[in-house]
């Protein structure tokens, strides 16, 4: 069975369809890239799985803990680093708080960020606190993660440095799902791909066969990254 | 008269007006923050009804509404009532009136914090209470609190409107002495409490907001 089944979606404000029937599934271990056009529905679908949106129809069976990393971050900015990735394992899950700093501190110094436990948000540059929200997402030992354009607000040379702490976890088999804009990234990085317009899935399997697809509209798309 | 002797008539009234301002606070700080909910609340009548409360309290003189505190159970209502609502009637008043104007400072406030930060919480399982008092409220507070200070100051100074209702609290005795000697010497000394007295308020807000400083 699936990790993940997403089965008729279907979402709308108001008059506009953002979903229009999404099915889809992912399975353990498995890395999935959803890429398409901005407005072709890939956040929103996103935003429905992790709840963050009520769908109208359809199914979704997910039996698990997730984490979600944003486009924005997110971060807590009042709490240091320690505190953003300590905090709800301990008061959430309930988990041994020391047990929670080790595994805490693990996880920064996978980061590269060992020496920043103490310090705040604001203190970092967007590469580093997209990594400290990485390793929030990782604390909670999700079963999933997903990514919602997580390097979207960064400039291309701190884009990288993320890009290369997804593909270690991916090296993991840590189970993700991730939306983003980086096409040679989700080639390089993805088990399979969906490619995403106007709330549909027009393009489904692996990088190579998504990407050397016959459909119109996705070399429409492609098109543009590599003219 | 000497100076001596009308400072010490003034301590009194001193004392009774830093029970108002205190008193104000106590409650009127935690009954605004329940006025912002019900201004924010998805139940539209709850939120209308505090929509129409913030306008009147803001709309009408707090002169005017000591005077409505204090008499209304009688004349409305036929109580009499002991000589102590008067005081009971000032800390009534200024706390309704407060904690109306508090009320809008919160929600500007809660307002201001990105629907990120929500949603981030939710993800994490952060229940709705954990999220508003973990993650939001400390956020608000640092936001709020130049606005907040700016009221407290004006509380020490309206402190001094309670004379419409006979509180013998610093002002109050300070016209008194100043008809009884036909000099205004006992109005300079309360005008230098209440400087003082801000003084120190605007030292302990700016301690207050330094300490927030740690973060953006």
């Amino acid at each position: 069975m699936s990790l993940l089944e997403v089965k008729n979606l279907k979402k709308s404000f108001d008059d506009n369809v953002v979903l229009k029937d999404i099915s889809l599934s992912v399975e353990k271990g498995e890395v999935l890239a959803i890429i398409g056009p901005s407005g072709s529905g890939k956040s929103t679908l996103l935003r429905c799985i992790t709840d963050l949106e009520t769908e109208d129809s359809g199914e979704i069976n997910f039996d698990g803990t997730f984490g979600l990393v944003f486009q924005n971050f997110n971060l807590f900015p009042h709490h240091s680093v320690m505190k953003n990735i300590t905090n709800a394992p301990i008061r959430v899950q309930k988990r041994d708080k020391k047990e929670v700093f080790e595994h805490a501190r693990d996880l920064l110094k996978k980061m590269g960020l060992q020496d920043k436990e103490n310090a705040y948000p604001c203190e970092l540059s967007g590469g580093q606190q997209q990594r400290v929200s990485i390793a929030r997402a990782l604390a909670m030992n999700p079963d999933i993660l997903f990514f919602d354009e997580p390097t979207s607000a960064l400039d291309p040379e701190l884009t990288g440095e993320i890009l290369t702490v997804i593909r270690d976890l991916a090296a993991e088999h840590m189970t993700m799902v991730i939306v983003t804009h980086e096409m040679a990234f989700a080639r390089n990085v993805a088990d399979k791909i969906i490619f995403m317009d106007d709330g549909v899935i027009v393009e489904e399997g692996s990088p190579d066969e998504v990407f050397s697809s016959d459909n119109k509209r996705m070399k429409e798309f492609l098109g543009k990254f590599y003219d | 008269m000497i100076l001596s002797n009308v400072i010490s008539q003034l301590l009194g009234g001193m004392v009774t007006s830093i029970e108002i301002f205190l008193l104000t606070l106590l409650f009127s700080l935690p009954l605004g923050l329940a006025i912002a909910g019900g201004r924010m609340s998805s139940f539209g009548p709850l939120r209308w009804l505090m929509k129409i409360y913030i306008s009147i309290m803001r709309g009408t003189p707090l002169m005017l509404q000591l005077i409505v505190v204090f008499f209304a159970p009688y004349y409305v209502f036929g109580i009499s009532l002991s000589a102590d609502y008067r005081f009971i009637a000032v800390i009534i008043a200024f706390t309704m009136n407060y904690a109306a104007y508090f009320a809008e400072i919160y929600r500007g406030g809660i307002e201001s914090i990105n629907s990120g930060q929500y949603e981030a919480a939710q993800v994490l399982g952060y229940s709705r209470l954990e999220t508003f008092f973990i993650i939001i409220m400390p956020q608000v507070f640092k936001v709020i609190l130049p606005s907040v200070t700016n009221e407290v100051i004006t509380l020490v100074k309206d402190t001094s409107l309670s004379f419409v209702i006979a509180i013998p609290e610093m002002f109050t005795v300070a016209k008194q002495i100043a008809a009884a000697d036909a000099s205004i010497a006992a109005l300079l000394v309360a005008g230098i409490f209440y400087y003082i007295f801000n003084i120190i308020v605007a030292f302990v807000m700016e301690r207050l907001e330094n300490r927030l400083d740690y973060y953006e």
